[in-house]
Formats: structure tokens, C-alpha cells, sequence
């Protein structure tokens, strides 16, 4: 590219474009700006034929520079958003939008609202029903602003009514929110998409208000409309909204079901072991073991207390009743060629004792099972357990020698 | 200029010209009301010129602007060119003979001005930026879009194309918009047999001059001193009077969006002599800047190579006989000879002569430089030899950081100016509006730019990179020596080097393709690409045009020993 002598507005717009993206990569704003200096004349040019023309290059390398340049202002910022949407008409909705994310991530809540508000009434022929994505979204988060004004006013009047006297004023005020809220909320999430913290908000208003079929029904549609992309907060939001309605553990069970298919190692995984456990049907407490067994192939599980306390608790009551010893078997089958390095090594043995006795006795437990008395985790803990002269530890070492015989049958 | 009255004020005979076209008193200010055109009757031989000066007399006070020409205009941004030129140090004879004689010639034999108005061609007084109705019953006036397609592509085809189709919207046959007069008619014509004017043209025409005055300037520094911006060429609309107003096709042709190439200009330049039926130029003997002789001093000083060098240039130069003064003066139309790159040439000369010297195979230059290390080393006295890893090592470094500056420079050029350009009345509020907002634009970032702000052009120089022997770091070679390369025999100094490569065994036919030769850096030594880049980025052209001349050299050079037998077979023939 150095060679290249035959120079025109193009190609040297085009090495501008590139000088900028290397300093905007190298957070270097000042290099970036005087860069963009010298391409602002492209606005000049027609490029309609382009995929992405020069106002839009400007507003997104413009909006960088000015968020992180040391000596930009939120007046210059806001000046300069102003003007990029005088700029394109075909962007303007966009605009506003991402301007109103940087009023909120500034904190500046009311210059949002205002916003919002402002854009809520832009009309412009045909353009305003070509982007009305962008509108729905626009009063979506104006919705949520409201959300978040009624949000204050009921902290107001929930202060007021414990120090003993009611306030009309603010409690009509936060009915008003209210309203308001919930109309744009409820709009959004009629559109396939990922909504959760519109999600979030409008449900919290409907069980404020005491609205819970219409909250459950959102939940339920969020979460198994299969128009909407799959998202595995949209089932913990439902599982969360049945726990405190006290649903019983059958529908709880049934909300998290997809969520382990989704996402194994969620969190939520420990709740949904140890309401499987501890269920009558046979088929529940199989599936319970599968997903405690799944959760610890993550790695970020290694460490999780609970969650080897829940697998140990489950194998310790499989191999005492000695029945479904089968289950054991089948979910060892396809992790006995890994999981011992990856969980019961010695060093890994050295360090859980170490750092926490109560993950190192649960892991023992289930290495004892899993891999016979003689493997290198449970012989290292047990011997410092018994040393330390604990008595669980010692408990241990009688039940892993106890039902060695079953380790056989598991490995055979 | 020619005006010679006295000062009804003053009584000094010093007069300028305002935008308006009054002369007015450089020593007093006082505005008169004669205007040039009145003035200049010597101008006035033709009938169509004098059209336009009584359209200018009439117009002058209707704020639209008046009536002008094409040509009009570029004999004004050749006027502009000239006075840069002699800013620069260039003679005054430039332009108010040579450059005006050949400008005035030029229009002559194009039929332009000077002459009786051809018959059978109609001037058709096309709208001044205005929309007119009655156009649509014309069926001979050609469509917009046949018009921008005809023209040339200097600018972004684009650009044109959208204010085409915009354009066409509003009606079917659509009215030209054209500020001058015959700006349609300009793009229109086919118009190869007349040489239609163009913007690069301009450069053509003051090369021309600069040749035929022998002045210092080779044409690629021209080009460099356009694009530095010290000769205007990038918007030099914007001197233009008010009066002459600007819009529509004008943009096409005044408009550049692109720096001038090289092969273009040169090759223009050669087809106007012809075409300007010149005689032969003014002999280029050996006391000439342009002298191949002369040019390689320059050069080596400037590529920081050894003094010693130019007694092998100037060798190699009279062997091949480039230095005849029949060789180097430009005949025109003479279409046998080859067309002489004066600047290229003198390149391509030192790149032969590092080659005879150093071989430049990647291997054998290296083993010199470091004998000649070795010997530098435990031998001080008598000053250096030269080593080619240490001048490699330093001119590299150099280079690097001066084509990294140059690439920004590029990246940063700013194509636009204050004077705004629009295609028609109708879009003349969208443009300064966006007009508007980049200055806002430029100011806002500008600002934020920090302490770097845009330079001042940086003032004309012949050298773009410059060494000092008072640098005791040793980075300056011109006083080096070449004996670690020599050897004395039979009296006389050959290089130590028995070895030639040559670039290219047959040589093409230029007239086929274009070049002597391809060039194509992976097929040739890294160390011949690195002396064909340091010379391509000081003459601002590719490398492969120094290759041409390199090879073109080369087969001078080995002549006898390339056609030994061709010669057996033509003796037989005998």
C-alpha cells in the first residue's frame, strides 16, 4: 500500500478509515480524532452505493471518541449525538436509542426520559413505519423508566406507611407510573426476542398488583413460545415466580427441566438435584442423579461444596439400599476415563484438605465409591482425616471399605 | 497587465485586477472602472470572444454571474499554476511568454479562441443554473446520463451517477446544468483529435514550459510540489472570480479527485508538442539540469550514496550514449525516438551502476560490505570505505520513517474546500448544509485532536531527504570510498565484480503493453527491489516504471554481447 501512487479521494478516505480503526483499537482518542477530522469531508461524497456509508461511520466512530476522550464532555457528547441525527433520517430512531444509553449509562436518567419521550413522537412518512422495531423499542425503555420512577415512588410509600401515615399524592403518582409502564412493558415482549430485563419489570408489577395469572402467563409464554429464541433466564425467571407463588414441586420441577437441558451447570442445578432426590417417582431421583453428575463436569463446579455434598448424599443412599446400583454405573461410564484426573488427583487431594475439609470429605466420599478404597483421593484424604482424628473422616473410611465390593461392580 | 495608464489618483502605473475584473491601483487602492476585457484588444481576434466580453460587460451587475467559457477557465488556473511556479523561483519568462504563447497556440489550433468560429457549429447558450421549460422539445440535446458517460473518469463515477438518476427524476429530458457555457458541449464532443483540455492537462502544458525554458524542476518534483500543494491544483476553482459560477458539468472538468499520474502527464505533455506542430525544443547539453549527468549528482546526493558513484554514472552514460544532446532534446512528433523521462532515466542510471558494482544478487553486496566492515574496522586512516549494510541500515530507516509520514499525509489529505459545489440550484441548500456541518464536524474533533494540529505545508523543497557529513554518527556516506569495490587494471579502475544479472532478456514492445518489461517484485533480488523503492518513493512513481528505464539501459549497455548473434546472421545476409 505504500506504493501506491495513484491517489484518489477514495482510496485516501478508505487509509484514513483504516488509521482510525488502528488507533480506536489502541484507545488512542486523540490519533482517532484527528483522524476523523480529516474524514468528516466524506459526508461531502455520495456513497450510496456503499454498504455502510459515511454518516454512519462518523456517528459510531464519533460516539468512541467522545465517550472516552479524556476531555470530552457530556455537553460536547450530546451536542454531537444531536446532530447525527439530523444526519441520516434512516437511522434517526437508532440514534436516539443509543444516545439514550449513553444519558443512562452516565446516569443521567431524566435527560433520557426526555429522550425517550422526544423520540416517542418523531414522525417522518413512510420512515416511521419502516423503523418501527426501533420504535417499539423506544417506548419499551421508556417503559422501563417508568418502571423505575414507580419503583421509587413505592419505596416512598412503603417509608411512609411504616412510619404510620399514608400519602395520596405519591400513591396515585406510582398507580400513574404504573400504567404507564406497563403498556410499553407489555407491548415488547409480545415480539419474539430476548427481553429479560422488560421481562423482570413487568412481572414485578403484576404481582405488586396482585395480576399473577397474567404474570404466569407471561412467564410461561417467555419461556416456552418457541418463537423466542431460547433463553435459559427466561425459565429461571419462571421457576423464581412459581417458588414464591409456593407451586408445588412438581411444576417446579417441571420449569427447571429445560433449564438443565439448556445450560447443565447453571447454578440452579443444586435446587434441582435436591428436589429430584428427594422425589417418590423413580424416574425423578434417575434424573436427579444425571443432572448432579452433569453439573460437575464443569470445571467451574469442581470446587462447589454443595454441589459434591448433593452427589455424595445421593450415592451414599443408592449404595446403602443397594438398589439402582445400575444408575451408578451408567452415569460413571462415560466420566471414568477423565473425571478421576480432573477431580480425584492427589494434588487435587492436597489442596481441597487444605483449603476445605468439608469439600475434601464429600469428594472422598463419592472417590471411595467411585474408584475403590485403594484410589489415591480417598486413601490421602481418609488418612488425614483419621490422623486429624475426625470422626466423620473415620465414619468414612468404615463405609467406603464397607461397600468396596460395590466399586467393583461399578467399574466391571 | 498591459494596461499602462496613469492613476487618476495616484498617478502610478501599478495596477492589479479585483475578483470583479476592474484594474485598481496597487498604490492607492482606487478602483476604476475599465475592465480587462476592454483593455485587452489584442486578445479580442475572434467573434465568439468577443461575445463573451460583451456578456460580460452586461451581466456584471446581475448577481447570477456571467456567461464563460471552459476554456476561460483554465487559462485562468494555468495563470494561477505560472505565478506559483514563479514563486517557487522560476523564471518570469515562464509565464508571460512561453506558457502564454503555447496556452494561446493550444486554443487555436483547437478551434477554441483565435480563430474563425468553425462552420457548422452552434453555440448553444445553455442554461446558467437555471431550469428551463422550454428545453424538453429539443430532441438534439443529449441526455444527462449519455454525457457523464462519455466523459473521462477523473473523479468518482458515482457521485455522478446518483445526481444523474437524481436528476432524471425530475423530468425525462432533462435541462444540462452547466455554469459555463459550453461545459456540455465540452464533455460532449468526441474529442480526440483536438485534445480536449483537461485538469492534469494543465500540468502538461506547464512541464512543457518548464522544458522548454531547461528549468530546474523535473517533472516528478512538479508533481510532488502538487500534491505538497505549493502549485494549485486540488480546488484552484476556488480562485476563480466570483462572476464565473460554477456548477453542473463544470464540476466534472474543474473538480479533481485524484493526484496526477505520472505517465499521464508526461505522455499528454508529448502529445500537445505534437499537436502544437512545436519545433524542436531547446537543446539539453551537459551543462543542463536535466542533463543525465547532473541529475545523478543530485540524486546520489540524495540517496546518500557515495560522491565516487557519479564518475561511474557519468561512464555509463556516455558509453550508452544517453547523454547526446540529440538524444535528450525533444523533438515532437518525432515518433521513433524514445519519449525521455529525464528524472526516471538518471534513476535508473545509478541503479545500473550499483549493479555493475555491487551485483545486488542478496549475496554478493553483502560479502563486499563486509570486507569492507573488516577493513574499516582495523583501519581508520584514509578515511571509510563504503558499506553497503551500513548505508542499507541507515537509508532504510530513514525511508521507513518518511514513507510512514507520507502514508499518513495521504490518509489526512483533505480534498474539499470552503467554496461549495453543487450540481444544480436544487441541491445548492443540501450541499452547504452538509457544508456546514463538516466544519462543525472538523472543529469539534479538531479540538480534540490535541496538540496535533494540522501543519503548515511544508516549505518547497528539491530534497526530500537530507544528509549531513557534520553528523558524526557516521550516517552520512557521500564521502565514503569505493576501493573495497575496485580494482585497478591495465591502468584503469573496473569493478572488483565480473558478474552481471540482466532484468530482462528480451525486451517488450512498449507500444503492445505499456513497458519495456514486467516487474514483479518476487521474481528479483530483495536488495534490487530496496534501491528500486528508495528511488520510486523520491520520484513518487512505481517501481516498475524505474524498471523499464533499468532495462531499457541494460540492453544499451550489453548491446553487443545481447545481438552478437543477430550480427553473424545479418553479415551473412550481406
Amino acid at each position: 500500500s505504500s506504493h501506491e501512487h495513484k491517489l484518489n479521494f477514495r482510496k485516501s478516505k478508505e487509509a484514513c478509515l483504516s488509521y482510525i480503526q488502528d488507533a480506536l483499537l489502541q484507545k488512542q482518542w486523540k490519533r482517532a480524532a484527528e483522524f476523523l477530522t480529516c474524514y468528516v469531508e466524506s459526508l461531502e461524497k455520495d456513497y450510496s452505493r456503499e454498504h455502510i456509508g459515511p454518516s454512519e461511520m462518523i456517528w459510531r466512530i464519533g460516539t468512541e471518541i467522545l465517550w472516552h476522550h479524556s476531555q470530552s464532555s457530556m455537553k460536547e457528547f450530546n451536542c454531537f449525538m444531536e446532530q447525527m441525527k439530523t444526519l441520516g433520517v434512516k437511522r434517526y430512531l437508532k440514534v436516539c436509542l443509543e444516545h439514550v444509553f449513553h444519558l443512562l449509562c452516565n446516569g443521567q436518567i431524566d435527560e433520557a426520559y426526555q429522550n425517550l419521550s422526544l423520540a416517542e413522537s418523531w414522525r417522518f412518512g413512510e420512515q416511521t413505519a419502516i423503523q418501527d422495531k426501533e420504535m417499539k423499542l423506544i417506548e419499551a425503555y421508556r417503559g422501563l423508566l417508568d418502571y423505575y420512577s414507580w419503583s421509587k415512588q413505592k419505596n416512598i410509600l412503603l417509608e411512609h406507611s411504616e412510619d404510620g401515615f399514608s400519602d395520596l399524592a405519591v400513591e396515585q403518582e406510582m398507580h400513574s407510573y404504573f400504567r404507564k409502564a406497563a403498556v410499553n412493558l407489555k407491548e415488547i415482549i409480545k415480539i419474539p426476542g430476548v427481553w429479560d430485563v422488560f421481562v423482570k419489570c413487568y412481572v414485578d408489577l403484576l404481582e405488586f398488583y396482585g395480576d399473577h395469572n397474567e404474570a404466569r402467563q407471561v412467564l410461561n409464554e417467555y419461556a416456552y413460545n418457541s418463537k423466542f429464541p431460547a433463553n435459559p433466564n427466561a425459565h429461571v425467571y419462571l421457576y423464581q415466580f412459581l417458588k414464591r407463588q409456593g407451586e408445588s414441586k412438581k411444576s417446579l420441577i417441571s420449569a427447571l427441566k429445560i433449564l438443565h437441558d439448556i445450560v447443565p451447570s447453571h447454578e440452579l442445578m443444586i435446587d434441582f438435584n435436591t428436589m429430584l432426590q428427594k422425589s417418590k417417582k423413580r424416574k425423578k431421583r434417575r434424573l436427579g442423579l444425571e443432572v448432579i453428575f452433569a453439573a460437575l463436569d464443569y470445571a467451574g463446579w469442581k470446587e462447589n461444596a454443595k454441589a459434591w455434598s448433593c452427589l455424595a448424599r445421593q450415592v451414599k443412599q443408592i449404595v446403602t439400599s443397594e438398589k439402582h446400583l445400575d444408575w451408578i454405573k451408567q452415569e460413571w461410564n462415560s466420566r471414568k476415563d477423565w473425571w478421576p484426573a480432573f477431580h480425584f488427583s492427589r494434588y487435587l487431594a492436597k489442596r481441597n484438605w487444605q483449603e476445605n475439609r468439608s469439600l475434601s470429605y464429600e469428594k472422598a466420599l463419592v472417590a471411595g465409591i467411585l474408584l475403590g478404597k485403594d484410589c489415591k483421593y480417598f486413601k490421602y484424604v481418609s488418612h488425614q482425616g483419621c490422623k486429624a482424628q475426625l470422626k466423620r473422616f473415620r465414619m468414612l473410611k468404615k463405609f467406603v471399605n464397607r461397600h468396596n465390593p460395590v466399586y467393583l461392580r461399578i467399574s466391571g | 497587465r498591459d494596461f499602462n495608464e496613469r492613476c487618476a489618483q495616484c498617478s502610478e502605473v501599478n495596477w492589479g485586477l479585483t475578483d470583479g475584473g476592474r484594474f485598481y491601483c496597487r498604490s492607492c487602492h482606487n478602483v476604476t472602472e475599465r475592465t480587462r476585457e476592454v483593455v485587452n484588444t489584442d486578445f479580442i481576434t475572434n467573434s465568439r470572444v468577443q461575445t463573451i466580453s460583451k456578456g460580460l460587460r452586461k451581466q456584471e451587475k446581475n448577481d447570477a454571474g456571467c456567461e464563460w467559457y471552459i476554456c476561460e477557465g483554465f487559462q485562468l488556473v494555468l495563470k494561477k499554476q505560472a505565478e506559483a511556479l514563479e514563486a517557487l523561483g522560476v523564471c518570469p519568462q515562464m509565464k508571460d511568454e512561453i506558457l502564454c504563447n503555447f496556452w494561446r497556440c493550444y486554443l487555436q489550433k483547437s478551434k477554441q479562441a483565435y480563430c474563425k468560429r468553425p462552420a457548422g457549429e452552434t453555440v448553444k447558450a445553455l442554461s446558467v443554473c437555471e431550469s428551463s421549460t422550454d428545453v424538453d422539445s429539443d430532441p438534439e440535446r443529449p441526455s444527462l446520463l449519455h454525457l457523464l458517460s462519455l466523459s473521462e473518469s477523473e473523479g468518482d463515477l458515482q457521485t455522478d451517477c446518483s445526481f444523474a438518476s437524481s436528476v432524471s427524476k425530475v423530468s425525462d429530458s432533462t435541462s444540462v446544468y452547466s455554469g459555463s457555457v459550453d461545459g456540455s458541449l465540452y464533455l460532449m464532443k468526441n474529442q480526440k483529435e483536438k485534445l480536449r483540455m483537461t485538469m492534469p492537462m494543465t500540468l502538461s502544458f506547464c512541464y512543457m514550459a518548464l522544458l522548454w525554458l531547461r528549468e530546474p524542476i523535473t517533472l516528478s518534483e512538479l508533481l510532488r510540489f502538487v500534491v505538497e500543494g505549493h502549485i494549485p491544483y486540488l480546488n484552484v476553482f476556488q480562485h476563480f472570480p466570483e462572476k464565473m459560477k460554477l456548477c453542473g458539468l463544470d464540476l466534472r472538468i474543474f473538480c479533481v479527485e485524484s493526484w496526477p499520474v505520472y505517465e499521464e502527464v508526461f505522455n499528454k505533455m508529448h502529445e500537445l508538442a505534437a499537436f502544437l506542430d512545436l519545433p524542436r525544443f531547446p537543446d539539453i547539453t551537459d551543462s543542463c539540469f536535466l542533463h543525465p549527468d547532473m541529475l545523478c549528482m543530485k540524486y546520489l546526493m540524495e540517496a546518500n550514496l557515495p560522491d565516487e558513484l557519479h564518475n561511474w554514472t557519468c561512464r555509463v552514460v556516455k558509453k550508452i550514449g544517453i547523454g547526446e544532446v540529440d538524444f535528450l532534446t525533444l523533438m515532437p512528433g518525432n515518433k521513433s525516438t524514445r519519449k525521455v523521462k529525464y528524472d526516471v532515466l538518471a534513476a535508473a542510471v545509478i541503479v545500473v551502476v550499483l549493479k555493475l558494482l555491487f551485483l545486488l544478487d542478496d549475496r554478493y553486496e553483502w560479502l563486499l560490505s563486509e570486507f569492507a566492515e573488516e577493513r574499516n574496522k582495523n583501519n581508520t586512516e584514509g578515511g571509510p570505505y563504503f558499506e553497503f549494510k551500513k548505508w542499507y541500515e541507515v537509508v532504510k530507516q530513514s525511508l521507513d520513517v518518511e514513507q510512514k509520514k507520507l502514508d499518513e499525509e495521504r490518509a489526512k489529505c483533505l480534498w474539499r474546500c470552503e467554496k461549495p459545489l453543487f450540481y444544480s440550484v436544487k441541491n445548492k441548500s443540501k450541499v452547504l448544509k452538509r457544508r456546514q456541518m463538516v466544519v462543525n464536524l472538523q472543529n469539534q474533533f479538531g479540538k480534540l485532536s490535541g496538540s496535533v494540529q494540522r501543519a503548515e505545508k511544508p516549505n518547497p523543497s528539491s530534497f526530500q531527504l537530507s544528509w549531513s557529513e557534520e553528523n558524526t554518527d557516521g550516517s552520512c556516506f557521500h564521502e565514503h570510498s569505493l576501493k573495497g569495490v575496485l580494482q585497478e587494471k591495465c591502468g584503469l579502475l573496473t569493478a572488483m565484480n565480473p558478474d552481471y544479472w540482466l532484468c530482462t532478456v528480451k525486451l517488450c514492445n512498449e507500444k503492445l503493453c505499456g513497458h519495456l518489461a514486467h516487474y514483479r517484485e518476487v521474481e528479483f533480488p530483495q536488495s534490487y527491489h530496496f534501491v528500486l523503492g528508495l528511488f520510486s518513493f523520491l520520484l513518487r512513481i512505481q517501481p516498475s516504471y524505474i524498471h523499464d528505464e533499468v532495462c531499457m539501459i541494460e540492453h544499451k549497455l550489453f548491446n553487443k554481447k545481447l545481438y552478437k548473434k543477430l550480427k553473424y546472421n545479418t553479415v551473412l545476409r550481406k
